[in-house]
């Protein structure tokens, strides 16, 4: 009877309205791309379109910024960073901050350096030490802001004086490591790339698998009588998901190709994209960081979400630290220092993610890590020093927020809060 | 009077539930429940009866207990004295979660929905389906357009930010959460308190679907016009004190305002002067 009342019932009052086919499904339910409505979110379109506009604007300038050869490297310099960005996206998805990323990515360099070539571990070992240091001290965060309430923005700023002495006196009188060239780490970072025919592989594998949960999705909508998008629209959105793939991976085979760090990344943000949205964990992120009471309320284990994103964060953030100690083949008293920590969270902001939280994107952490090394990138191809990429890139993030506050204003005009 | 009641006020249930004695028992009864904040009696000695298929309004002046009776029925605050009783077996309600476990649902004020998630993901926060490890997005779609069918609510879609929602279109989706669990009592707090006219009419239709869905009601408000227009029973408080009782076919308004305010009529005869002149029952 439910099933048979629930189509008279949505059919009759003006059911077209109601559920158009696939118009108002958001995309990943099965309706249409970023969004049919004019009033829904930008989303990452802001971002693209920014992206788009600095390279044509540099390539205008100097016809070299889109070559192959530079865009390899404009890649695996966004690795590195962007493994800290998607870390720093969790903790802005619950409405928190870690300002220590970059002393925490430099700490664990320091751990793997001093390990592996000074204490004589395993490399494995080195790196295994240095990415658990990084979730514990993500762990001593969430507790200390769970238990104790002790602002994250506080609590990650002691944590950044505490990581760089500890990185410092971790070096020890040196200073500074160099790691050997024939290590895998550093030549996993540096020279491995994939090869041109298992990156065309990996494309199809993930084109096929796009299309083929979209259909399962379209078949089981269909059974369940819900509005599902039709057979052209799942061929058109896989051609061009095929299309955005191709295109850059075989303009990069023409030089090295992808790099093999910038694929891990590239893998680490596509699995926690699927976490954040396909898993109740991901959805509890986004609840908390949206309205925390009414999480609590329903019934959500609160603490353990945020300790969860503070661990994942810290985590990633040794990560990129162990990933970029692996390309410059050492450790010293600069890494992850200067800019990396406001590089990090500025990329998670121009690439979207809500610095209130509640709203953005695991792929926030792609998209704005490719801005800012595009801007650096860029800026450099021009002979212009890093004071001028200090400003670009701050008047970027100040763009990024605008949109971002101009958002919340709009929502929250409407939305009790 | 009943010789077993120690204080001289006049007794709760036995005038109350006696000429009523055909019907079931209440699904929700609370018996002498008092409350204290320090000093504050916020609750005292109030007795509250709520069937199936009926749609019961609690109104009261500021500060005359209402948010302390939601609080006793949803779990929220445990009474320092008296008995939830649930279909005639007394429960303790420890916590929201119990008393949503009992079949005791409550839609709170600000309705306790996260903005940025979208309907779907608000019906089911914190009870998700999942298939394997995965959320069954497509079995939780298909419920939430089988419930807020059933309430007739117009929602542009259940995949759009409960943000971009207009404020009755969002007391539709936080009264569809309530219904999730299948309860046999939905408690309404002040539902109507910040909406229009037109959205305020859509809740109303709302409170009926719930009563023709054979659900209790209790409908806290302190809007008197939304009141008549659907409740079939009119509790008044007053100072912590039930202060009337009224079939809200027959009572006047004047007399529903009087209890309210403590003027005329209830002055005279103690705390339940109005309840005798409308005894339930007799009308119905």
């Amino acid at each position: 009877m439910s099933s048979h009342g629930l189509a008279g019932t949505l059919t009759a009052p003006g059911g077209a309205a109601q559920r158009p086919a696939g118009g108002t499904s958001s995309w990943r339910h099965g309706g249409a791309p970023w969004g049919a409505g004019g009033q829904r979110e930008l989303g990452a379109l802001p971002v693209v379109v920014a992206l788009i506009v600095l390279a044509l604007v540099f390539q205008a300038f100097n016809s070299n910024f889109l070559s192959p050869d530079n865009l390899v490297n404009l890649t695996m310099q966004s690795a590195t960073t962007g493994v800290v960005a998607l870390g720093i996206v969790l903790v802005l998805l619950v409405g928190q901050i870690d300002l220590s990323v970059g002393a925490v990515s430099g700490l664990a360099a320091a751990v793997v350096a001093v390990g592996s070539v000074q204490q004589g571990w395993p490399l494995a070992v080195a790196v295994g030490a240095a990415v658990v240091l990084g979730a514990a001290v993500g762990a001593l965060y969430g507790v200390m802001f769970t238990r104790l309430g002790v602002p994250s923005f506080v609590i990650t700023l002691a944590g950044l004086l505490v990581a760089l002495g500890l990185q410092v006196r971790v070096l020890g009188s040196t200073g500074s490591i160099n790691l050997p060239y024939e290590s895998w780490l550093v030549r996993f970072s540096q020279q491995t790339f994939l090869h041109p025919v298992a990156s065309y592989a990996l494309v199809a594998g993930v084109v096929l698998a796009y299309a083929g949960s979209r259909v399962v999705e379209k078949q089981r909508r269909e059974s369940a009588e819900l509005a599902a998008a039709s057979v052209g629209t799942i061929v058109v959105r896989s051609a061009v998901l095929l299309v955005v793939l191709l295109a850059p991976v075989a303009y990069l085979n023409l030089n090295r190709g992808v790099g093999a760090m910038f694929a891990v990344f590239l893998g680490l943000v596509a699995g926690t994209d699927l976490l954040l949205r396909r898993t109740r964990w991901g959805r509890s992120v986004r609840a908390i960081g949206s309205n925390v009471d009414s999480a609590r309320r329903a019934g959500l284990a609160v603490r353990r979400v945020y300790v969860s994103c503070f661990m994942a964060c810290a985590a990633l953030a040794a990560l990129g630290g162990v990933l970029s100690a692996g390309r410059l083949a050492a450790a010293n008293q600069g890494t992850g220092g200067s800019d990396l920590n406001l590089t990090a969270i500025a990329a998670a902001v121009i690439g979207g993610t809500s610095l209130f939280g509640g709203r953005g994107s695991a792929w926030s952490a792609l998209l704005g890590v490719l801005v800012i090394h595009s801007i650096a990138s860029g800026l450099t191809l021009l002979n212009l020093d890093s004071s001028i990429r200090y400003i670009v890139t701050g008047v970027v993030l100040a763009l990024a927020v605008t949109i971002d506050s101009l958002g919340r204003r709009r929502r929250t005009g409407v939305a009790p809060r | 009077m009943n010789p077993h009641v120690p204080s001289p006020r006049p007794t709760g249930p036995a005038p109350r539930t006696a000429p009523v004695s055909a019907r079931p028992p209440a699904v929700l009864s609370l018996r002498g429940v008092s409350q204290s904040f320090g000093a504050v009696r916020a609750l005292v000695d109030v007795d509250l009866d709520v069937h199936a298929r009926e749609v019961v309004a609690v109104v009261g002046d500021n500060g005359a207990g209402k948010s302390t009776l939601v609080g006793v029925m949803s779990g929220v605050t445990v009474p320092d004295s008296g008995e939830v009783m649930l279909e005639g077996v007394p429960v303790q309600l420890g916590s929201p979660a119990v008393a949503r476990q009992l079949g005791i649902a409550t839609v709170f004020q600000d309705l306790a929905l996260c903005a940025d998630l979208d309907v779907v993901e608000n019906l089911f926060l914190g009870h998700e389906v999942r298939r394997g490890p995965v959320l069954d997005e497509i079995a939780m779609e298909r419920e939430a357009w089988r419930l807020l069918a059933q309430l007739a609510a117009r929602v542009p879609s259940v995949r759009v930010p409960v943000a971009t929602l207009s404020g009755g279109q969002r007391q539709a989706v936080a009264i569809a959460r309530a219904l999730l669990g299948e309860p046999r009592v939905v408690i309404l707090d002040e539902p109507t308190a910040a909406l229009g006219v037109t959205q305020t009419a859509e809740v109303l239709n709302l409170v009926e679907r719930l009563r023709d869905r054979g659900h209790g009601v209790v409908l806290v408000s302190h809007n008197m016009a939304d009141v008549q227009a659907v409740a079939d029973r009119v509790v008044v408080l007053r100072r912590g004190r039930l202060n009337g009782d009224f079939d809200a076919d027959t009572a006047r308004y004047e007399d529903i305002i009087a209890a309210i305010t403590g003027a005329s009529p209830a002055l005279s005869g103690g705390s339940r002067a109005a309840q005798p002149r409308h005894p339930r029952g007799e009308t119905s």
